[in-house]
């Protein structure tokens, strides 16, 4: 066991995955020399060579376009965006192509590739290195999608979402890149795609979370419990495919439900858990479901802390659907 | 280019309209030359019963490619088996060529359960992944850029083989050619760019699709030749293709080659070409047609005649009523199919889709077909 921050785990997930296997690659603008504007690919291109850590030219939907190629003819290439907000070039490669290949081949051909990507706020990076796209990927079919919260899961998510046969997004909160560390052993080793955790269980109000809003919410629990509420925090880790088990589990046990994201409000991801648990979990509701989300508004630069949802709106919330 | 020397309207050319050898010709062998003619008439002939079919209303839609048969075929002729092809949806050519089954592309037509994408695409959008054809997209030029990914995968792994990818004059306004010839250019990866100038994006004629004069001259701005050929002389496409496909084994980089042709049908079965062309355009470009052009050549070479011809056009046309017949009668794609390769696995999500949908069959009993005819 090492102890490690989320950015050093991801690194560390690639470094024993390409020592693994020699099929692994990783590409993307300023992986190679430079290790990444995070330094999340550094000094790979020392162990592996300039044939394995590929420096692309400026555009992403020929990282994308050229990682599918790749995939479909034996490779396992890691793409990474530099930032999600510069994903959207590549939105026809991503949503047409890499999620519908394993379909359209008739099962035939397949994307065994993923793509990294840092992801929201709380960084001051205004609208353009702060958003939380994610929605736009668990409406895809074909694709899964992958959020963790600390550098264990990093790690171990990293490493099945390279060995999945299919197209996995990896979407890596930027904030808690050096602002979280854990222990994390040496080594390979897998944490399973599809499976949620309780990372605080309680008995009053389930918080569901993901990603950068998980230590969030641990705070909102924190002050809840301080208030006289018990919480319960599920950390998705995998938005598709959803451990709707695990959601349903905890929701019929507490009643009541709080969902928290980053991304905008109106059809984000915390809209699917609503309909899911009004679809599934209807009888067992003790109060309205509320989501504290970003705002339907761009990411703002200087109101960035009050647009995020904060440990005292989450509280506010969790104090709402508790009295109701 | 050392077999190359353009003509005065800038095409490399071997063969007049009349099938005479205008420039000297390297040595082909016969039995590469019968194969490539036989391709071009295969080829139009599948287009014609295709469209037959699907205005008889038999299939919903098809894509011909009357006029580029010469194209697909030399390019494809040019390929190793090893060799990765990302075609256009107007390249049936290519996939003949290539050995696919005339049988599976009816049943692509009819999106039936024997069609190797299981009836989940419109018709023309073939998928013939052990023959190394890649699965076509509707969209224009995506396949430009993976075409790259492919070579790279090649090139990393120290193999000689190469990639080639098609894509029309439309497609060389989108943003995926531009990456796809960007990347190749800084790899210097063993792919080779095929652009089917066939004069029409739609209605949009290449004069106003971008100011080029020659799409060729496109590649050196990437930093790789481009060469632009008369795309209806088989045999300049063939040499051309060549020496294109060697360059990419060799290790000594992509090259993108124009071949100058003319869409002589429509865009697509939904399309009305008259809408927008002149007809003397199409008769014009009549007196250039690729396969009489190459017959002419081979009956000079005493390689052919018309009594071999009449035999060969019978036995491809009976072959290919018999087929599309056969075709017709295979069932549809079941409906538990509609939830299979989405992903490697089912997901617990669309597990579930799937129980609920199969108990709404059973209640409902039958799935009435409420679609419109295609408005495409």
């Amino acid at each position: 066991m090492t102890t490690m921050t989320l950015v050093q785990a991801v690194r560390d997930a690639l470094h024993s995955q390409m020592k693994l296997d020699p099929s692994v690659i990783v590409i993307g603008e300023d992986v190679g020399v430079n290790g990444g504007v995070f330094r999340a690919t550094a000094d790979l291109i020392k162990d592996f060579g300039d044939d394995r850590v590929l420096d692309t030219p400026l555009a992403e939907s020929g990282i994308i376009g050229m990682a599918m190629g790749m995939a479909a003819n034996g490779l396992r290439p890691v793409a990474e965006i530099q930032f999600l907000d510069f994903i959207y070039p590549a939105f026809d490669q991503i949503v047409n192509e890499v999620a519908k290949l394993r379909y359209r081949s008739g099962g035939k051909l397949s994307c065994p590739m993923v793509v990294r990507a840092p992801y929201g706020g709380g960084i001051r990076g205004g609208h353009y290195h702060s958003q939380s796209s994610e929605a736009y990927f668990t409406h895809t079919p074909g694709l899964k999608v992958v959020v963790p919260s600390n550098p264990y899961d990093a790690k171990g998510l990293l490493i099945s979402a390279i060995r999945d046969n299919d197209p996995v997004f990896f979407l890596e909160p930027k904030r808690l890149y050096r602002s979280v560390k854990g222990e994390v052993p040496e080594g390979p080793y897998e944490v399973e795609i599809g499976k949620a955790q309780v990372t605080r269980p309680g008995k009053d109000v389930t918080i569901l979370c993901w990603g950068a809003m998980v230590p969030t919410c641990q705070k909102a629990a924190d002050l809840c419990a301080s208030r006289g509420a018990d919480c319960e925090v599920l950390d998705l880790r995998t938005l598709v495919p959803l451990d709707e088990t695990a959601v349903l589990d905890s929701v019929k046990k507490t009643g009541r439900v709080v969902i928290v994201h980053e991304a905008p409000k109106t059809c984000g991801f915390g809209a699917e858990l609503a309909a899911l648990i009004a679809e599934e979990a209807i009888l067992y509701l003790e109060a309205p479901i509320i989501r504290v989300a970003g705002f339907d508004t761009p990411f703002p630069y200087a109101l960035e802390h009050v647009y995020m949802p904060s440990a005292e709106r989450i509280a506010l919330a969790v104090g709402k659907v508790k009295n109701f | 280019m050392k077999n190359k020397t353009p003509q005065q309207d800038g095409l490399v050319r071997f063969l007049d309209e009349e099938g005479n050898v205008r420039h000297p010709l390297p040595e082909l062998d016969a039995g590469l030359l019968l194969r490539m003619y036989r391709n071009m008439v295969h080829t139009r002939l599948f287009d014609e019963r295709a469209m037959m079919l699907q205005r008889q209303g038999r299939i919903g839609f098809f894509v011909p490619s009357y006029g580029e048969e010469a194209t697909q075929t030399a390019t494809a002729a040019v390929l190793d088996p090893n060799d990765w092809a990302f075609p256009s949806y107007r390249n049936p050519g290519v996939f003949l060529y290539r050995g696919a089954g005339i049988f599976e592309m009816f049943c692509n037509l009819f999106s039936n359960e024997k069609d190797l994408c299981l009836g989940r695409q419109m018709p023309a959008h073939y998928s013939f992944s052990d023959l190394r054809l890649f699965s076509i997209s509707s969209p224009i030029a995506t396949q430009v850029i993976q075409a790259v990914g492919a070579a790279m995968a090649f090139k990393l792994r120290k193999q000689k083989q190469c990639a080639i990818t098609y894509f029309g004059d439309g497609g060389t306004s989108e943003n995926d050619f531009h990456t796809g010839m960007t990347f190749a250019g800084a790899y210097c990866a063993p792919v080779v760019f095929v652009c089917t100038n066939n004069q029409y994006a739609i209605s949009m004629p290449v004069s106003r699709q971008c100011g080029a004069r020659r799409l060729a001259d496109k590649a050196l701005g990437y930093g790789f030749p481009g060469v632009a050929v008369d795309g209806n002389d088989v045999l300049a496409v063939y040499v051309a293709a060549k020496e294109a496909v060697e360059r990419a084994r060799e290790g000594k980089g992509p090259t993108m080659l124009e071949c100058v042709t003319m869409r002589m049908g429509p865009h697509s079965s939904s399309d009305d070409p008259t809408r927008y062309r002149d007809q003397k355009i199409t008769d014009e470009w009549k007196k250039k047609d690729p396969i009489e052009r190459f017959r002419k050549y081979l009956t000079n070479q005493k390689l052919w005649s018309d009594k071999k011809d009449k035999e060969l056009e019978e036995q491809l046309k009976n072959e290919l009523v018999e087929l599309a017949g056969k075709a017709e009668k295979v069932s549809q794609p079941t409906i538990e199919s509609l939830f299979d390769d989405v992903y490697e696995k089912l997901t617990p999500q669309l597990e579930k889709q799937r129980g609920q949908l199969l108990l709404e069959r059973d209640l409902i009993g039958k799935f009435e077909n409420s679609s419109e005819s295609f408005p495409l």
